[in-house]
């Protein structure tokens, strides 16, 4: 028998389980203090961004405003080579006349017309005759639209009736049906989103480089400098990071157009003739300039707070060892800042690819990122299902670079200004 | 600085060379901002320098852009919108926050990087998928196109920085105090305000301007879930860049560049005065 089992409290409870109950409330006294700001941010943003990774694959419109049609559709077999026969015509007669009615006729056809397009008219002509159609159904059908003798149509039909569609993610992935319905890579003109991924993933991996290039002399000079002097400084970095992004990126427009005062310059210097002005703008060269600007500080200020750390003692040391400065540099002091590099690179890195507002301002066609493609399907075509698959890949993305970021600098280890 | 007395002449260049280099970086950090502080004064609507500008003709300035911000309704009604705005978001982020992080600090705190990791997933999270996420939701539950919505998703997204400021504030807190507060007889509330609130004060209240700078200068998130009656000042200059470009919004960007530096100063006083409190030299 150990003392600590020995050991008894004033009413008598064994001295370990009195501990353990103590230390059990204190943490959930500790617990408590975080449960409000985890309760707010669960309603306020972590349910939204649950509600958007539902809205991915949920397909519910389809058989929401044409029950009867999707069940009868579900005896079809679409391998048979036949059109559905006339229960499902006399399914689709009653639907289309209720919906008609209510006006949701439209809202299908836009749905399935995300498929292929000729969808949206097909379904407005119908809903149109819907009420005068008499039976025989098929024929009335037929009679319509040619469509509705294409077993492609009934295919993708039947196809987006299902309550959950992995649609949304094939479209975002440039993977589409080919005409008998198997999946396939769409064609490389088609390839939209692929390419927009890989110019995002390209264009972030060129401005954290950048960064890294333009950060590291000025983190080692703010580093060597006396504090006085390099607090100075510190504020030209701090300055921009606390501007505001509209403000900077206004400034890159200034700064940048044809009629700017960077082109001024130019041709004031002569470097360039007056119709000869560069191009900086809307275009991937305005994305990189300004992206970088901005992202630049958040590349310096981890690599100035590492750089810190490292003793002066052990440069001179590789000196006086006989090292040349520049193997001093390369085998002792930069090995020494990869912590700093690998916490700035994955912040500017993060950060870049989910850039939405300076893309959009100054990117033009060429410099655009996905984050602009989620924004345009959100509010311009309406597409909300691909709008939340490209999100959901981006966030993934994101969330694995995030977990990279915990495992390597510690989220605890984070710092502001 | 100057060169090491033992440096031989090439390293003398070299060292030299760096300073140029170091000299244009910092250039190219600052520069753009300068830029716009004269550009906002241009008598006509370029964004550019005219001749007249740089012959320092008098006739070639103006403040009429800055007359446009202060009579243009459509911009008093965005600087009302964003100080409403930021000042109730800041307010709960900054509350939230501060007892979140309070509890974060405590040593018995358990499964701490997790929570401390979700916590702060709103800073990474980019603002577009929010913004996505807090449409669909927020139009479901009708806070779409309200104060409220508006309100509530900044108050989420400046959170973490509270978060982090206030822990780094507490990293270096003396806990035994709370326990001599204790000693001499002071109630947990009494001990809370006369001694915990004083000496993390100025990481709550840097906590604070970064909230407030967070939802002042937040767009993408007031795009999709506010409307036209909660545009804020980012919203009218991106709108404005979009649509047709008046030098007004080169007026509006020097009045926030001023606030920033306002802001910056703050910080950096309230950092030291906190170092200082916690008897941390620099």
């Amino acid at each position: 028998m150990s003392t600590a089992e020995a050991l008894v409290t004033a009413d008598g409870t064994p001295l370990k389980v009195s501990l353990a109950r103590a230390t059990r409330r204190s943490k959930i006294r500790a617990l408590m203090l975080v449960v409000p700001l985890f309760v707010f941010i669960l309603i306020t943003f972590f349910i939204p961004i649950g509600d958007m990774l539902l809205r991915s694959f949920q397909n519910e419109l389809v058989g929401d405003i044409l029950p009867k049609t999707v069940k009868a559709l579900e005896n079809w077999d679409e391998s048979s080579g036949e059109l559905p026969d006339e229960t499902v015509f006399t399914a689709m007669a009653e639907d289309f006349k209720v919906a008609a009615e209510n006006k949701t006729i439209g809202k299908v056809g836009l749905r399935l017309n995300y498929e292929k397009s000729g969808f949206s008219s097909l379904f407005r002509k119908s809903g149109r005759r819907a009420k005068k159609l008499e039976p025989p159904y098929k024929e009335a059908f037929l009679e319509i639209d040619k469509k509705w003798n294409d077993l492609e149509y009934w295919r993708i039909f039947k196809r987006e009736s299902a309550k959950f569609t992995k649609s949304y993610y094939l479209a975002a992935l440039d993977v589409g049906y080919d005409e008998a319905g198997n999946i396939a890579m769409k064609p490389e003109e088609k390839q939209i989103y692929l390419n927009l991924f890989l110019r995002t993933l390209k264009l972030s991996l060129l401005i954290t480089a950048l960064c890294i290039i333009l950060a590291y002399p000025v983190s080692y000079l703010l580093s060597t400098l006396p504090a006085n002097k390099s607090n100075l400084l510190l504020i030209l970095v701090l300055l921009p990071f606390w501007t505001s992004l509209l403000v900077r990126t206004t400034s890159w427009i200034a700064l940048l157009q044809q009629e700017g005062v960077l082109n001024d310059l130019f041709v004031w210097l002569g470097i360039v003739s007056d119709d000869g002005r560069l191009a900086m703008i809307h275009n991937q060269t305005g994305t990189i300039i300004a992206m970088t600007h901005i992202l630049l500080p958040f590349m310096i200020l981890p690599l100035y707070s590492v750089m810190k750390t490292i003793p002066p003692s052990y440069m001179r040391a590789a000196r006086s060892l006989g090292a040349t400065p520049l193997t001093a540099f390369v085998r002792v002091y930069m090995p020494n800042t990869v912590a700093g590099i690998g916490a700035g690179s994955i912040l500017v890195f993060i950060l870049a690819i989910g850039y939405y507002i300076t893309p959009a301002l100054v990117g033009g066609t060429e410099g655009t990122l996905i984050s602009n493609l989620i924004a345009y399907h959100l509010s311009t075509s309406l597409n909300w299902g691909l709008a939340a698959a490209l999100g959901t890949i981006l966030l993934g993305l994101v969330l694995f670079l995030y977990l990279m970021y915990d495992k390597i600098v510690g989220i605890d280890n984070m710092k502001l200004g | 600085m100057a060169a090491p007395s033992y440096a031989t002449p090439l390293e003398k260049v070299w060292h030299y060379a760096f300073l140029v280099i170091c000299g244009l970086i910092f250039f190219f950090l600052i520069a753009p901002i300068i830029v716009i502080i004269p550009l906002s004064f241009n008598a006509v609507p370029f964004f550019t320098f005219t001749p007249e500008m740089l012959s320092l003709d008098p006739a070639g300035y103006s403040t009429k852009w800055y007359q446009d911000f202060f009579t243009n309704l459509n911009w008093q009604g965005a600087v009302k919108n964003s100080f409403i705005i930021a000042f109730f978001a800041t307010i709960i982020s900054t509350t939230l926050g501060t007892i979140a992080a309070l509890g974060l600090s405590r040593a018995e705190m358990p499964f701490k990087s997790l929570i401390m990791a979700i916590l702060i997933s709103p800073m990474i999270v980019p603002l577009i998928i929010s913004a996505a996420g807090m449409y669909f939701f927020y139009t479901k539950i009708n806070l779409a196109a309200t104060h409220l919505g508006v309100i509530l998703a900044h108050a989420a997204l400046g959170t973490p920085f509270v978060v982090i400021t206030v822990t780094a504030t507490l990293v270096g807190f003396d806990r035994s105090l709370i326990r001599a507060a204790a000693n001499l007889g002071a109630s947990p509330t009494r001990t809370f305000f006369k001694v915990i609130v004083p000496l993390i004060l100025p990481g709550v209240i840097s906590g604070a301007l970064f909230a407030f700078i967070t939802s002042f200068d937040e767009v993408v998130v007031v795009l999709f879930v506010g409307s036209f009656e909660q545009r804020t000042i980012p919203w009218q200059m991106f709108s404005g860049i979009r649509e047709q470009i008046s030098p007004t919004i080169l007026a509006v960007a020097t009045l926030l560049v001023c606030i920033s530096i306002l802001l910056l100063f703050s910080v950096e006083l309230l950092r030291r005065r906190g170092e200082r409190l916690r008897g941390i030299k620099n």
